[in-house]
C-alpha cells in the first residue's frame, strides 16, 4: 500500500481486498468489552478539517482513539486560516508538531495532493472539492460486502449530484477495481463533461435500472456547491431522481439502499426508505470506523520510515514469524 | 525433527496433561495463536472429546495489533479472532502455539487476553520449545524440547496449513537478517 490515500483510483484489488479485510477483523473487535487497541500508541493524527463535516471528522477521531493514538482536531473556522495561512504554512506547522498522519478535508480538489509534498507523515484524503472521498468508498464496499456477501458482479446504481460529488467518483473507481458494475443515474446537466472516459455506464431512467439492481446509492443534491440552476425545481427532480416506496418496491428482493449521508429527506429519499429494513444508512456510518480504523493501521501500524519515530525502538530482536517460522 | 507420529503423540501427552492439571478439563477454554496455534488448538479439542469425552472449547487469538515489533516492519495482515461464546471470564484460559522462542508473542497474547476479559487462570500450551527466552515467560505444556542456537530456524508445518505435519529445524540464511 501508498504511504497516503488519497484517491481510490490509486488502490490496486490487492489494496482493496486488504483494507476490507483488515476492517472485517477490526469491526468484530469493536463488540468487544474494551474495544480500544494499543498498536498506535505514541502516533499523533492530526484531523485537518477546511469544511464542515460530522460524521466523517468522528468517524476519523473514534477510529484512530480506538487504535490509541493522540488525535488533534484542527478545523478552519477559529484557527490562523481564518487569519489567512496558507495550506503550506499550517502544513509545516503540522510537520513541526510531529504529526505521523494528517487526515484532510478540503473544498479545493487536490489539495490532499499537494499536501502529500510538504508533510512527511501520511496523508489522508477526507474528501477534497468535488475530487474523491476514498474511506466513504471504501465503507460503502464494505457495507455491501458484509450485507451480500460480495463485490464481484454486483450491480451497483449510483443516483443523483454525481457532477459534484466526490463519494460517486471514488465509489465508481473503487468498484471498478473491485469487480462490480456501476450504473450512474442523473439528469444530463449534473454528469461530468468527461463521464464517457469513466470505467460505468449512465442512465437518465431512473426506474428502468431499478430491477437490475443490487446496490442503490442515492446521493445528495448539493446546493452548496450549485451556483447556477442544473433543474428546474426540486419537486421535478425528486419525481424524476428521488427514491421514494413506489420506486424501491421495484428492486430485487435482496437490494439495499445506501446513502452517504447526510440526508435531504424528501429530495433524493422519502422518509420510508430512508427507514426501512433495506436501508443501511446507519450500519454505514458504524462501519466507517472499522474501515478507518483498518486504513490508520494500514497506513501507520508498520514500519519503517514513518515520520517522529526514527527507526523505532532499537534493540529489538525479531519476534518468530506469525507464519510458524521462528527465526 | 519431529514426524507425524511424534507430532500426534505429542499431543496426546499434552492432552492427558491438561485433564491432570486442570481437574480433568474444567472450565478449560483452548486458543490457538495464529496461524499454527489454531490448528493446534482444535486438534487438542478433539483428543480430549475423543479420550475423555468432554467438549472443551476452543478458537483463535490474534496477537498482531498487541505485538511489540510492529514498527520493526510494513503493517501486517490481522489473523482472525474466534473467541468461543462462553467467554473467558472465570475461565482456564490454555493458550496455544507452535514454537516459544522469545516469549514476546506470548507477552502479546496475554495483553490481547486481558482486554477480552478476565480469565481465572491462562497456561501455556506448545508443541516446541527452542529456547532462547527474552521475557520471564515458561510453557506449562511442552511436546519437545528442542535445543537450538540462534542461528537456526525451527519451522512447524501441519496438515491444516501446509499439507503435512513436521517438524524442520534449519540453518537460517543469513541474508534474512
Amino acid at each position: 500500500m501508498n504511504r497516503h490515500l488519497i484517491s481510490a483510483a490509486d488502490l490496486s484489488l490487492a489494496d482493496a481486498i486488504s483494507i476490507l479485510d483488515t476492517a472485517e477483523e477490526l469491526a468484530r473487535l469493536a463488540e468487544r468489552p474494551i474495544p480500544k487497541l494499543p498498536t498506535l500508541r505514541g502516533r499523533t493524527v492530526v484531523n485537518l478539517f477546511y469544511e464542515d463535516s460530522t460524521r466523517t471528522r468522528i468517524s476519523f477521531e473514534a477510529a484512530a482513539k480506538r487504535l490509541s493514538a493522540d488525535v488533534i482536531n484542527f478545523s478552519a473556522k477559529g484557527s490562523s486560516v481564518a487569519k489567512g495561512e496558507s495550506l503550506k504554512d499550517t502544513a509545516l506547522t503540522l510537520q513541526a508538531m510531529g504529526a505521523d498522519a494528517v487526515v484532510i478535508r478540503h473544498n479545493a480538489s487536490g489539495a490532499p495532493h499537494r499536501l502529500a509534498e510538504w508533510v512527511r507523515g501520511s496523508v489522508v484524503n477526507a474528501g477534497d472539492g468535488t475530487h474523491e472521498h476514498p474511506t466513504q468508498a471504501l465503507l460503502d464496499a464494505f457495507t455491501m460486502r458484509r450485507r451480500l456477501g460480495r463485490l464481484s458482479g454486483l450491480r451497483v446504481t449510483i443516483v443523483g449530484d454525481i457532477l459534484h460529488s466526490r463519494v460517486a467518483r471514488s465509489n465508481v473507481w473503487l468498484l471498478h477495481t473491485l469487480g462490480a458494475q456501476v450504473t450512474l443515474v442523473a439528469p444530463p446537466t449534473l454528469l461530468p463533461v468527461a463521464i464517457g472516459t469513466w470505467p460505468c455506464a449512465v442512465s437518465y431512467d431512473f426506474s428502468s435500472v431499478l430491477p437490475a439492481s443490487d446496490v442503490v446509492m442515492m446521493l445528495r443534491v448539493q446546493h452548496e456547491r450549485m451556483a447556477q440552476a442544473y433543474f428546474p425545481s426540486v419537486r421535478e427532480y425528486s419525481r424524476r431522481y428521488g427514491l421514494d416506496g413506489d420506486r424501491m418496491a421495484l428492486l430485487p428482493p435482496h437490494a439495499i439502499v445506501m446513502h452517504p449521508g447526510p440526508m435531504n429527506r424528501g429530495v433524493e429519499i422519502t422518509a420510508d426508505v430512508a427507514d426501512s429494513a433495506r436501508s443501511t444508512i446507519v450500519e454505514q456510518v458504524a462501519n466507517g470506523v472499522a474501515v478507518r480504523m483498518a486504513v490508520l493501521y494500514l497506513l501507520l501500524g508498520g514500519g519503517p520510515g514513518g515520520p517522529g519515530m526514527a527507526g523505532g525502538p532499537a534493540g529489538q530482536a525479531a519476534m518468530p514469524e506469525p507464519a510458524g517460522v521462528a527465526l | 525433527m519431529l514426524g507425524a507420529d511424534e507430532i500426534r503423540r505429542a499431543l496426546s501427552r499434552i492432552g492427558h496433561e491438561i485433564l491432570e492439571r486442570t481437574d480433568g478439563g474444567t472450565d478449560v477454554v483452548l486458543l490457538g495463536i495464529p496461524t499454527r496455534g489454531v490448528p493446534l488448538a482444535s486438534r487438542l479439542a478433539a483428543r480430549l472429546a475423543q479420550t475423555e469425552g468432554i467438549e472443551v472449547p476452543a478458537g483463535s487469538l490474534d496477537i498482531t495489533l498487541y505485538r511489540d515489533d510492529l514498527r520493526l516492519r510494513p503493517a501486517r495482515a490481522l489473523g482472525h479472532t474466534e473467541v468461543p461464546d462462553c467467554g473467558v471470564d472465570g475461565k482456564v484460559v490454555i493458550l496455544v502455539d507452535d514454537v516459544l522462542y522469545s516469549g514476546r508473542t506470548v507477552r502479546a497474547a496475554l495483553d490481547a487476553l486481558g482486554d477480552l476479559g478476565r480469565p481465572r487462570a491462562v497456561q501455556l500450551a506448545v508443541l516446541v520449545d527452542r529456547g532462547h527466552r527474552e521475557l520471564p515467560i515458561r510453557a506449562d505444556y511442552v511436546g519437545k524440547n528442542l535445543p537450538t542456537s540462534k542461528r537456526e530456524a525451527v519451522k512447524v508445518l501441519l496438515a491444516e496449513t501446509d499439507g503435512l505435519d513436521s517438524v524442520l529445524l534449519q540453518v537460517r540464511p543469513e541474508a534474512g537478517q
